[in-house]
């Protein structure tokens, strides 16, 4: 295995085994996840707005926030006692620390939205016997995307006094153009519309990945540097 | 391995600022195998910054850090490979134990055998029996000696140290004073700074002075503490 891949794997599976022992990140993300979820529902006008219409929007918004929550988590624990210089001291390239972070972040996201995905179904009776692959397919496609971007950003926001309140007021405005993509690709596969109507929205969350995965994993050495 | 002069670590005309204010300036510094250079200085005369700029964690404005005769910078992660940093704050993860905490950091080092590398470092500290414990459950004291075994994991060629007995005990810190000259002696070169010189004044081959991110004095450890110690505050008084 390439020296940079192990260095990576290592960084995820210590955030991996923290997580797994402390269960915050992904206990407070499902936990919100499901609030939001619970608050959909409930403000919805069922006379005037049916489930179907509303459920692409609500399950996008609800997975942005969680990931929000869990990434945000996945910083804090780098600030306490200082452990984000314990990485940055040893001879790891910004890059694998960076694709580290990335593929933790990733496994967090990903967990609350398996969790979050069945809440959807059920609070929003919506069937997705048909659509599921296709909702799974544009979830990773979105999620990497602004992950990567979460990812940076939190490198950034963890050394200021408000790192909490940073994350968010950086990340969506970044956040826009893939859940826009992913709304309008969730709500065509739950219409069972042609999957040439979604091409472009696909090609859209494609492009968005390899342009701020990349800018972020070059970008990541000069964020984390004081 | 150190260059064949015996150089591990050379600061040229390093400057560091914040904004509009100079927290180093113009600081040249070498440290060698065996050396033990403490600097001492009142409280915000860049003491810390000073270290965190030769650990390659923060840029310098100008100048440069040499580890090795290889320049210090986030694009060359090698050359950060022979330091040991032991900072004011433990660098642990709270949900990791010791033991997986120093295998952690043995790992990113690239060692063969991490665990085992982790326990001797743990042993060398006398915390093998806690290994098993998180960095919660310790004291400051406990945390002090952890974060030394986390920074000696990888046999550094130099360790660089911010106020290392603060919140010793008397044994603990003289424990600690024992394990730094048992390894000066095997060679490792090692920076400390600290604004309570008698702590560590027994240690020095090296003595410098900073004060208002300037270098007042640098030499040779000469003599008794109390008789460095007129000459300290006068320099610092000035």
């Amino acid at each position: 295995m390439p020296e940079w891949m192990r260095l990576a794997l290592v960084i995820a599976a210590k955030d991996v085994r923290a997580e797994l022992r402390s269960k915050t990140a992904l206990l407070s993300a499902t936990v919100f996840a499901s609030l939001v979820l619970v608050i959909f529902n409930l403000a919805r006008e069922p006379t005037a707005l049916s489930a179907t219409a509303l459920a692409p929007s609500a399950l996008w918004v609800t997975f942005a926030f969680a990931a929000m929550v869990a990434m945000n988590r996945s910083f804090t624990v780098e600030r306490e006692h200082g452990a984000l210089d314990g990485l940055l001291l040893a001879p790891v390239p910004s890059s694998a620390l960076f694709a580290g972070k990335l593929l933790a972040n990733l496994a967090f996201v990903a967990a609350v939205e398996a969790v979050a995905l069945p809440l959807f179904v059920l609070f929003f009776n919506v069937d997705l016997s048909r659509a599921l692959p296709g909702i799974i397919g544009t979830a990773a496609l979105a999620t990497i995307g602004f992950v990567a971007v979460g990812t940076i950003f939190g490198a950034m926001a963890v050394r200021t006094r408000f790192a909490e309140l940073m994350l968010p007021v950086l990340l969506l405005p970044f956040m826009v153009p893939p859940l826009i993509g992913a709304v309008q690709v969730t709500s065509r596969l739950l219409a069972a519309r042609p999957l040439s109507e979604m091409m472009g929205w696909l090609r859209l969350l494609a492009v968005y990945d390899v342009v701020f995965v990349t800018l972020a994993a070059l970008a990541f050495a000069f964020v984390v540097e004081e | 391995m150190p260059s064949s002069d015996g150089g591990i670590l050379a600061a040229v005309s390093l400057e560091r600022s914040f904004g509009h204010v100079r927290v180093l300036r113009g600081i040249d510094l070498e440290v060698r195998r065996g050396d033990v250079l403490v600097v001492v200085g009142p409280n915000g005369a860049g003491k810390t910054t000073l270290l965190r700029v030769l650990a390659g964690l923060a840029r310098p404005s100008a100048g440069e850090v040499r580890v090795l005769g290889r320049k210090l910078e986030r694009t060359a992660p090698e050359a950060r490979r022979p330091i040991g940093f032991v900072s004011h704050q433990s660098l642990l993860y709270d949900d990791l134990t010791l033991a997986e905490n120093v295998a952690l950091a043995a790992r990113l080092y690239g060692m063969a055998r991490p665990r085992a590398a982790a326990m001797h470092a743990l042993q060398s500290v006398e915390l093998a029996e806690r290994a098993h414990q998180r960095p919660r459950e310790l004291s400051r004291g406990l945390l002090q000696r952890a974060a030394v075994a986390r920074a000696l994991v990888h046999d550094p060629l130099l360790l660089l140290l911010d106020e290392p007995f603060t919140g010793l005990d008397v044994p603990a810190a003289e424990r600690l004073r024992e394990l730094l000259l048992e390894r000066q002696r095997r060679g490792l070169g090692l920076l400390l700074v600290t604004h309570h010189l008698e702590e560590a004044w027994d240690l020095a081959t090296r003595v410098a002075v900073l004060s208002g991110g300037r270098w007042l004095l640098e030499e040779g450890r000469v003599g008794p503490l109390v008789e460095f110690l007129p000459r300290y505050r006068a320099l610092v008084n000035a």
